[in-house]
C-alpha cells in the first residue's frame, strides 16, 4: 500500500497521463449548454410518441377505443397490443431470459405498464391522444409481497410460462457449501441472526430515458439514437428482434445525462417508437416524463434477506448463511450476467476471512415494474455488503467489542492474497487494515468514542458506524461471464494519424464517467501523446468496436486494459520504426512516454511524433503503413475495489431526525487514472449511498399503487441533506491489471448505506435495537424513541 | 387551435411568435427557439434542470407559461458567456470538477448565478441552501459549492480589477487558478 501522494508521476503535466486531475475535455460543451442529449436530437419531419398507462397494477384489458384519439388533428396513430400481436412483436426477450411484454394484449401486470402509444405530429398533440384512448379494464387481484406470492393460493402471475412453471417462483439460486455452514453455525459459541430488507430504490438519472426511432424505408437502414449504457448488445438485440440486418442498423448515443444501470434495459417505449418509425416512415421521438421513468423503468434491490452468523466469544467469524427473497416485479429483466441470476451477491462474506459460507436467493413475480437493475452497484454488490456490514456490527454490539477493532481482527490479511472465499471468488489484492486505520486517524475514532459516552451519559443520542466494504468489478473472464450469450470482454481501437494526433474509439460508453479524459490519459501514459492530443469516440455502433458497455463498474478494469493493451501493439509498432529512422537494432532502444532514444546517447531520439509521421511517409520496406492497432480485452479476473468508511450520526429525540454530521472514506481503487475525477465519483456514489439509507425508497400499497412516483414522494438528495463528504485513498494495485486499476464508480454507493445505518443502530443499541431498515426515516427512529419513553 | 402572440426577449434577442396559451416557457425555449441548454428533469418543479433567469430573477421554466413571459427579457445558458470568455462561474465548474453527466448544470449555473447576484460572499451553508431547488444526481455537491467559492472570489475580484484575462480554448486545459478573492 501506498498514499495517493507517493506514487510516481510518469507523464509530464503537458502528457497529462496516469495520477494528472487533467481538467475534463467533454465539459466545454456542457457548462456552455451545447452538450446533445437525445432530448436536444431532433430530425427533420419527426413525429412524436407518447403511451398511455395502466392506472391498475393487474387487470384484464377487455378493450381499447381509440377513435375519438384518431379524431384529434394531428394525431396520426395509435398502437396497441393487438397490432403488435399479428407481428409477433407484443412480447420481447429480456436480458435476464424472462420475456417481458411491449405492449398486453390482454392482462396488465403492473401500475403505469405501458398499454398503447400515440403518434402525433407535437408532443403537446401527442400527449391529448393519450387523454383521448378510452381503456377498458376488469381489476384482477393485486400480489404485490413476493412472500405471499409464493403461497398456494396466490393467484399465478405468469400463465403465459411453461406448464411445469405455473407458479410465482422464477429461480432458485445458491453458492456455498450449506452443510458446512449449517456445522459451522452450530459449533458457533455466539450466533446472531437477523432479517434485514433492501428495499426497491430507482436510480433517477437527472435525464430520463427516451430515443429517436428513424427508419429510412429507401436505404433500409434503422437509426436509433437513445439512451443507452450498452449500445452494441442493443444493436444486436434489435437485429435478432426484428430481423432487420445488423448492418444497417446504427444505434448512437450522444450524451448521457446519468445512467447508474438505470439505461442498460430495453424499455417498451425504445421498441415502441422503432415501430411506429416503421409505421408511419418517419423520424419518431419518445422522451419518458419523470414519473413515467419513477414508475415503470426497471428498479433495483427488493431484497428481503436473512442471515445467520456464527462466530467465537471473542468475536471471530466462524460462519454465514443467507437466505434471500428477491422481488422481481412481473418480469426477470434484471441485467445480471446470464450464470448469476443474482448477480454477485455471493460476495457476501466481505472483507473478512472465514471457511463456511452458504446463500441462496429465490426470485419472485409480484405486480410490480421489472426490478433487478443495478442503483450504480455491479450486480447486487450492494445488498451483500449491507447484510455483511450490518451483521459484523451487530456482533461487535451483541459481544461488547468495539465495531472497528472486531473489523480488524477478522480481516482477510495482505499476505492471503489472491484470496479464495468459501463461495468461490478469487480477490485479487487488497489490504484492508491500513484503509480502516486510515479512516479511523482522519476522523478521530477514540475521540469520537469518548464524545459519545460523555454524550450518552447526558441523554443525547450520537452514534458511529463503520463500513469496511469489498466490491467485485470489472465483469468480466468470458469463461464465466456472458450477457444473452455475448461475452463480457470490451474493446478499444487506436488511430494515430500522420501529424501524431490520435482517434480512439472504445466500446464502453460514458454517461458523465468523463471518459473523453481517462481513456485519453491512459493512451498518453503508454505512448506520451499529449492528452491534447487524443480525441475519445464511443456510443456510435457504426464507428466504434464491439463492446458490452459501461455499468457494474466495467469500463477502467476492461475497456481501460484494452487500450491500454491496444497502445501497446501501438507501441510495439513504434519502437520497430524508430529503430528503422535512428538506425539501431530494436534492443538498443529506451523507451520513455514520448519518446524513444538510443541507450548510452540519449541526444538520439525520435519522439513519437516523428514516429507517427515515418509510419506514412518513412516506413521500412515490408512493414504495413499506418500506426493502429484494436485490443479486445477478456479480463482474467475480476477486480476487487474496497474501502473503509466512517460516519457519525447526531439523532434529534424529538423529530428522529437523522443528521450525518461527518462522513470520512478511505477508498482503494487500485492505480488512479485521474485523481480529481475518482475524487468526483466518490462524492456522487456517497449520496447515492446516503439516498437509499435515509430517503429513497419505491413503495407500493395493497393495490400495486406505487407511492413514491414523482420527485414529490422520492426523495432524491439536495445539497442541504448532502454533507460535506471527506475523502481519501489507499492505494493496492490490481495485480492482473495492465495498469493495475481497479474500477470506482459506485464503490461509494455500495459502501456507505451500512455505515449510516450501523452509525443510527450505534446510537440506539442501548435501546434494544438491533436493526433498522433503511431508508431511516424519522418516523422510524422516532417510533423507537417514542416507544422507549425518549423525547 | 387557438394561439396568442408573445414577444420574449431572449438572451438579447427579440423574438416574435404566436404560441398555443399552454406552451410552457421551458418548450417555447427548447422546440421554438432551438435553445436546447435549458433541460427538462421533472414535471413537478422539483429537480432545477429548466432553470433561466427572467427579469433577472431566477425562474423554473417548466413552471412558467411561455405566454406568462410575453414583454419580458429571458437569459438561458446560452446567453451567460460573454463571447468565448466564459461566465466565472462556467469556468469555475470547469476549474472545480463541478458538474459530471452535465445534464443539471445549465440550470445549476443559473441557480447559482442568481445566488450570487443576492449574495456575493455567501457561505457553505448559503450556497447549499441557495442550490436546494436543484437536484444533481452525479456529484454529490460538494465540487459544485466549491465552484461557486471560486466564482464568488473571481467576480469580487473583477469588480476591483477591471479586466480579468480568461485564456479559454475548448478541450485545452487552462490555467486553474482562480483570481484571488476580495
Amino acid at each position: 500500500m501506498t498514499t495517493e501522494t507517493e506514487r510516481e508521476l510518469r507523464t509530464s503535466p503537458e502528457i497529462g497521463g496516469m495520477g494528472h486531475s487533467v481538467k475534463r475535455k467533454e465539459d466545454p460543451r456542457f457548462i456552455r449548454g451545447a452538450g446533445e442529449y437525445i432530448d436536444d436530437v431532433n430530425l427533420p419531419g419527426q413525429l412524436w410518441m407518447d403511451i398511455v398507462r395502466s392506472p391498475y397494477a393487474h387487470a384484464t384489458i377487455k378493450g381499447i377505443d381509440a377513435s375519438e384519439a384518431l379524431k384529434i388533428p394531428g394525431v396520426l396513430a395509435v398502437i396497441t397490443g393487438a397490432d403488435l400481436e399479428k407481428a409477433g412483436l407484443h412480447w420481447m426477450p429480456t436480458l435476464a431470459g424472462d420475456k417481458q411484454m411491449v405492449l398486453p394484449t390482454h392482462t396488465v401486470m403492473y401500475q403505469s405498464q405501458e398499454v398503447a402509444a400515440v403518434v402525433a405530429t407535437t408532443k403537446y398533440i401527442a400527449a391529448d391522444g393519450v387523454a383521448a384512448v378510452f381503456v377498458d379494464y376488469e381489476p384482477l387481484q393485486v400480489v404485490t409481497d413476493p412472500f405471499k406470492a409464493l403461497l398456494p393460493d396466490a393467484p399465478i402471475l405468469r400463465p403465459d410460462r411453461a406448464a411445469d412453471k405455473q407458479t410465482n417462483h422464477i429461480w432458485h439460486w445458491e453458492s456455498g457449501d450449506a452443510a458446512k455452514a449449517d456445522a459451522a453455525l452450530e459449533a458457533a459459541e455466539v450466533r446472531i441472526s437477523e432479517d434485514i430488507y433492501i428495499p426497491r430504490i430507482h436510480v433517477a438519472s437527472i435525464e430520463t430515458c427516451g430515443c429517436v426511432a428513424d427508419w429510412d424505408a429507401v436505404r433500409g437502414q434503422l437509426t436509433l439514437h437513445m439512451t443507452s449504457q450498452a449500445p452494441h448488445a442493443i444493436r444486436t438485440v434489435l437485429a435478432l428482434v426484428s430481423g432487420l440486418p445488423e448492418q444497417n442498423i446504427r444505434v448512437k448515443t450522444h450524451d448521457i445525462g446519468g445512467g447508474f444501470g438505470g439505461k442498460v434495459p430495453v424499455y417498451p417505449g425504445y421498441v415502441l417508437a422503432v415501430v411506429a418509425s416503421l409505421t408511419v416512415g418517419k423520424p419518431v421521438k419518445w422522451i419518458e416524463d419523470r414519473s413515467e421513468n419513477l414508475q415503470a423503468d426497471s428498479f433495483a434491490r427488493d431484497y428481503h434477506i436473512h442471515a445467520e452468523m456464527g462466530a467465537t466469544k471473542d468475536g471471530k467469524i466462524t460462519g454465514l448463511k443467507v437466505k434471500t427473497v428477491a422481488d422481481h416485479g412481473y418480469t426477470d429483466a434484471a441485467a445480471d450476467p446470464s450464470k448469476f441470476p443474482a448477480g454477485l451477491f455471493n460476495v457476501i462474506t466481505g472483507s473478512y476471512d472465514f471457511d463456511n459460507a452458504f446463500v441462496e436467493v429465490d426470485g419472485v413475480y409480484t405486480n410490480k415494474p421489472p426490478g433487478g437493475v443495478a442503483y450504480r452497484c455491479s450486480f447486487r454488490v450492494t445488498e451483500a455488503v449491507h447484510a455483511i456490514e450490518r451483521m459484523v456490527d451487530i456482533l461487535a454490539h451483541q459481544i461488547g467489542k468495539d465495531p472497528a477493532q472486531l473489523r480488524m481482527e477478522n480481516f482477510i490479511q495482505k499476505d492471503q492474497f489472491p484470496y479464495k472465499t468459501p463461495t468461490g471468488w478469487e480477490y485479487d489484492s487488497g489490504d484492508y487494515g491500513p484503509a480502516l486505520q486510515k479512516a479511523m486517524d482522519m476522523i478521530d475514532y477514540d475521540g469520537l468514542r469518548k464524545e459519545q459516552i460523555e454524550k450518552r451519559a447526558r441523554g443525547e443520542l450520537m452514534g458511529i458506524g463503520i463500513s469496511s466494504f469489498t466490491e467485485i468489478v470489472g465483469a468480466g473472464p468470458s469463461k464465466d461471464f456472458d450477457i444473452i450469450g455475448i461475452k463480457m470482454f470490451d474493446s478499444c481501437e487506436i488511430r494515430v494519424h500522420p501529424t501524431g494526433k490520435v482517434i480512439a474509439r472504445i466500446g464502453v460508453q460514458s454517461q458523465g464517467q468523463g471518459h473523453e479524459t481517462t481513456f485519453a490519459q491512459i493512451i498518453a501514459e503508454e505512448l506520451g501523446f499529449p492528452v491534447q492530443d487524443i480525441k475519445i469516440e464511443y456510443g456510435d455502433t457504426d464507428t466504434a468496436p464491439y463492446g458490452l458497455g459501461t455499468y457494474a463498474s466495467r469500463s477502467t478494469p476492461v475497456a481501460g486494459a484494452a487500450t491500454a493493451m491496444a497502445s501497446r501493439k501501438i507501441l510495439d509498432k513504434a519502437r520497430k520504426l524508430a529503430a528503422h529512422l535512428l538506425e539501431a537494432s530494436e534492443d538498443d532502444l529506451d523507451w520513455e512516454p514520448g519518446k524513444f532514444s538510443v541507450k548510452g546517447s540519449p541526444d538520439r531520439f525520435k519522439t513519437i511524433q516523428e514516429i507517427a509521421f515515418a509510419a506514412y511517409t518513412n516506413h521500412p520496406q515490408g512493414m504495413e503503413a499506418g500506426l493502429e492497432a484494436v485490443d479486445y480485452y477478456d479480463p482474467p479476473n475480476l477486480t476487487f475495489p474496497f474501502g473503509s468508511y466512517i460516519c457519525v450520526v447526531d439523532i434529534d429525540k424529538g423529530t428522529g431526525q437523522v443528521h450525518v454530521r461527518r462522513f470520512v472514506a478511505v477508498d482503494d481503487c487500485g492505480n488512479i487514472i485521474n485523481p480529481m475525477i475518482v475524487d468526483g465519483q466518490i462524492h456522487g456514489g456517497l449520496t447515492m449511498g446516503l439516498a437509499p439509507s435515509l430517503y429513497e425508497q419505491i413503495t407500493y400499497d395493497d393495490l400495486g399503487n406505487n407511492l413514491a412516483g414523482t420527485f414529490m414522494d422520492y426523495l432524491v438528495p439536495t445539497a442541504m441533506e448532502t454533507p460535506a463528504w471527506e475523502v481519501a485513498k489507499t492505494v493496492t494495485p490490481s495485480p492482473h491489471h495492465p495498469f493495475g486499476a481497479k474500477g470506482v464508480g459506485e464503490s461509494a454507493t455500495v459502501g456507505a448505506p451500512p455505515a449510516i445505518a450501523n452509525a443510527v443502530v450505534d446510537a440506539l443499541w442501548h435501546l434494544g435495537v438491533r436493526n433498522i431498515d433503511i431508508p431511516i426515516t424519522p418516523q422510524k427512529v422516532w417510533a423507537i424513541l417514542h416507544e422507549n419513553g425518549i423525547s | 387551435m387557438t394561439t396568442q402572440h408573445i414577444s420574449v426577449t431572449v438572451n438579447g434577442e427579440a423574438h416574435e411568435a404566436d404560441v398555443e396559451p399552454r406552451l410552457l416557457l421551458v418548450h417555447f425555449l427548447r422546440d421554438s427557439l432551438g435553445l436546447t441548454g435549458t433541460h427538462v428533469g421533472c414535471d413537478t418543479s422539483n429537480c432545477g434542470a429548466c432553470t433561466v433567469h427572467v427579469d433577472g430573477e431566477s425562474a423554473k421554466s417548466c413552471t412558467m407559461l411561455a405566454v406568462q413571459a410575453n414583454g419580458h427579457e429571458v437569459k438561458t445558458i446560452e446567453g451567460l458567456a460573454d463571447g468565448a470568455t466564459l461566465h466565472p462561474l462556467q469556468q469555475a465548474f470547469w476549474d472545480q470538477h463541478g458538474l459530471q453527466c452535465g445534464f443539471c448544470t445549465p440550470g445549476m449555473i443559473m441557480q447559482a448565478a442568481w445566488l450570487l447576484k443576492q449574495n456575493d460572499d455567501p457561505s457553505e451553508g448559503e450556497i447549499r441552501e441557495g442550490i436546494s431547488g436543484n437536484l444533481c444526481r452525479c456529484t454529490g455537491y460538494v465540487n459544485i459549492v466549491k465552484a461557486i467559492q471560486q466564482a464568488a472570489g473571481t467576480l469580487n475580484a473583477s469588480e476591483s480589477a477591471p479586466v480579468l484575462a480568461a485564456a479559454t480554448v475548448d478541450g485545452q486545459e487552462v490555467s486553474a487558478e482562480p483570481a484571488a478573492a476580495g
